[in-house]
């Protein structure tokens, strides 16, 4: 945060409580008009991911009960493990049958844009209201600049955790910045007995740290005209890069799915590892003092740059749609236009614990954030991150290409010694050709 | 028979039907598809993965299947003897079969896990080994470690089964063969097997079939990793059609199955189950 930020907020909370809260979001949020009537007699099913910290759950579905009491609709909320929410809605798009609103992950409202409602005007009332979307947001739910398909909710971030103690012992006082000092953090790190490690099994979120690699490198899957250009030298130097980081791995690293990284980690097998805030939020939480005792020690930090020379974050996306063959179309926005206004999003996002990063610029200066200095690189996660396509733009076929692990099983083959980095390429090459051929 | 040939119709043959037209087109999720004739299966018929799939599939059936056959077998006979607390046994030895897949996928999962397997812990713990075994995080180990899952998990079905045709057998023509000498594995050679062979026939295609087509298990284990060593072809046919959107090419795979599964069918059909004798006739 910033020293004027900081000069502002203490103004601010010095202020009468009454008009405290409007010194704190922009002046201009009241000025913004949302005219919209409910269907009478609407009902609502919403399909989400299952939370990943309880305190998400349990301030969503009190917003929800606001929602209800104050319109008189009723809302079921099922919640699904989110790798099978992606099914779900598949099926509702496919079969014009379903929950009338899915919070679903990454690009899948660009799977099936024509079965979903317009919400360009609730976007545009959001993003006026609440200091503008960020770039990333608009690249998953505005493909075209001009229409929105779906409603950004926010990512959960991957971000680096750390055992603070364990990197210093390993002579490192602060985190590294450059991939040239992660990667002798790393070899430091298993020559102390503490290794690092990081998923590169099919792990849908913590798999994105492979993203990071090839693109901090400057390789791509695609350029900007949707041409596959992963079979590349700048490919090649990540992933010879990537087969030293490898050798520090904590053995077993290329089956670890989405949870084995926080379970190694809470046991104290591993140092370092990419992840959302949700170690963190379970050691806070936890009942076993040891488990409590390693939360004093979690650092957070945001991935290196690499010689690319500029961040190159890839993040967990969540995205809000609306289907068409909703039959309460209007109170299906309402609901979403009023969870995503100040009074319930920002008490959500204190709920789930920094767990999402939000994407309108506003709520970044919510309290979550600094409350806990250990939360606040997960905040402009939104902000930073290179949405999953990049740098093409994003459709079926780059949801296709990230759901059947294309960089994923690349970085995999070609770390572990299964192929030679040419030969991981040409594969990766060839796979994404196909999907990228539409 | 009007009703179950319109159930017959709805919910069997139409959606045989439709994925057999998806294979053809290149429809996507959301998207109606155009007529592309056989580009999908040429496509699989070059891509590496889709090969990789197959010959998983293939070895995960032939191994699996056969091991589940001998040790069902074995475990019949041995139920079909007179042990004490019998009926105990063989409720135990539904329990694999009882448990939800999902469930006891996960608790393989925890079993395989390459910081927390109890084996390897075990086995540590008795200075057998000095590291812990990378039970999914090699392709190899990957394959076998999620094929003794399904062995587990498909033995009680083989067992109980060959159990209900093994009773079925009459106790005299045991009697009259020793009273012949017959040993104990002239009796198996010469009674058992042929009087079981109508049931063996049932219990393995359908034991195939499982196999051929299994899904739960790998989804929750490895997701068809490491490096897609455990992809099978329904697993790669979901991961292609529903979370890739390409619902054409994903239903050319699960299509690209059938064939398969026919032939483990009429290999019964014909194989096994019509034997002349069976039919009050004599095999030639």
């Amino acid at each position: 945060m910033s020293d004027n930020r900081r000069k502002f907020l203490k103004k601010a909370s010095a202020g009468a409580a009454a008009v405290s809260v409007p010194m704190l979001w922009p002046a201009s949020a009241s000025a913004q008009q949302w005219n919209n009537q409910p269907e009478k007699g609407a009902t609502l099913r919403v399909l989400r991911w299952k939370r990943f910290v309880q305190g998400d759950e349990d301030a969503y579905m009190a917003n929800v009960k606001k929602f209800t009491e104050k319109y008189g609709i009723a809302v079921r909320v099922d919640n699904e493990g989110w790798e099978d929410v992606r099914p779900k809605a598949a099926v509702a798009a496919n079969t014009g049958g379903g929950p009338d609103i899915i919070l679903s992950t990454n690009d899948d409202a660009n799977l099936y844009p024509d079965k979903l409602l317009d919400v360009t005007d609730l976007s545009d009332y959001l993003g006026k209201k609440y200091g503008g979307w960020y770039p990333g947001a608009q690249a998953y739910c505005r493909p075209d600049g001009k229409k929105w398909i779906a409603v950004p909710l926010g990512c959960a971030g991957s971000m680096i955790v750390y055992r603070g103690s364990q990197v210093k012992a390993a002579g490192f006082d602060a985190f590294p910045k450059n991939t040239d000092d992660f990667l002798k953090m790393f070899k430091a790190l298993k020559e102390k007995g503490t290794p690092g490690g990081m998923a590169l099994g099919n792990a849908t979120g913590d798999g994105l740290w492979c993203n990071w690699l090839v693109w901090a490198f400057g390789g791509m899957l695609v350029d900007k005209n949707n041409k596959v250009i992963i079979d590349s030298p700048e490919t090649a130097k990540a992933l010879e890069y990537g087969k030293e980081l490898y050798a520090t791995f904590v053995p077993g690293t290329l089956s670890w799915l989405d949870p084995n990284n926080n379970k190694a980690f809470l046991d104290g097998q591993v140092s370092v590892t990419n992840n959302g805030i949700s170690i963190y939020y379970a050691a806070k939480n936890a009942t076993d003092p040891k488990v409590k005792e390693m939360a004093a020690d979690i650092q957070h930090a945001a991935f290196p740059v690499g010689p690319v020379g500029q961040p190159t974050e890839s993040h967990l996306f969540f995205n809000q749609m609306i289907f068409k063959y909703s039959k309460y179309p209007k109170a299906a926005k309402e609901f979403l236009r009023f969870m995503m206004e100040q009074e319930q999003f920002d008490p959500w996002l204190t709920g789930a614990g920094g767990y999402v990063a939000p994407p309108l610029d506003t709520y970044a200066k919510s309290a979550i954030w600094t409350a806990d200095p250990k939360n606040t690189p997960y905040r402009d996660a939104v902000k930073n991150m290179r949405p999953a396509g990049y740098a093409g733009k994003l459709g079926y076929a780059s949801a296709g290409a990230g759901a059947d692990f294309i960089i994923v099983n690349m970085v995999a083959e070609a770390v572990s010694g299964s192929k030679t980095p040419k030969e991981a390429m040409q594969r990766a090459q060839q796979r994404a050709e196909r999907y990228y051929k539409v | 028979m009007l009703p179950a040939g319109v159930l017959l119709l709805l919910f069997l043959t139409y959606p045989l039907g439709l994925g057999i037209w998806l294979g053809f087109t290149d429809t996507k999720i959301g998207r109606g598809g155009a007529w592309i004739g056989l580009e999908n299966y040429q496509f699989l018929w070059s891509d590496s993965v889709t090969r990789l799939a197959l010959f998983n599939t293939l070895f995960y059936t032939f191994i699996a299947s056969v091991v589940k056959f001998v040790l069902g077998l074995w475990l019949a006979i041995l139920l079909n003897e007179r042990l004490p607390l019998k009926t105990f046994f063989r409720s135990v030895i539904l329990l694999p079969y009882i448990v939800p897949t999902a469930l006891s996928a996960i608790a393989f999962w925890w079993i395989y896990d390459s910081q927390f397997s109890i084996i390897s812990w075990a086995l540590v713990k008795m200075g057998l080994i000095d590291h812990y075994i990378d039970f999914l995080g090699d392709p190899w180990n990957a394959r076998i470690s999620t094929i003794v899952a399904n062995i587990w998990r498909g033995v009680p079905f083989v067992a109980i089964t060959l159990l209900a045709g093994l009773q079925t057998i009459s106790p005299s023509l045991y009697e009259a063969g020793a009273i012949d000498g017959a040993s104990g594995w002239q009796r198996f050679r010469f009674i058992t097997l042929p009087l079981l062979t109508p049931i063996i026939a049932v219990v393995m295609t359908f034991s195939v079939l499982f196999t051929f087509t299994d899904f739960q298990l790998i989804y929750v284990l490895t997701r068809g990793g490491p490096l897609n060593a455990t992809h099978l072809m329904a697993t790669l046919s979901f991961q292609r059609a529903i979370s890739g959107g390409a619902l054409g090419e994903g239903a050319a795979i699960a299509v690209a199955m059938v064939p398969f599964l026919l032939a483990a069918i009429l290999f019964s059909y014909f194989g096994l189950q019509r034997r002349a004798w069976q039919q009050g006739g004599s095999d030639k």
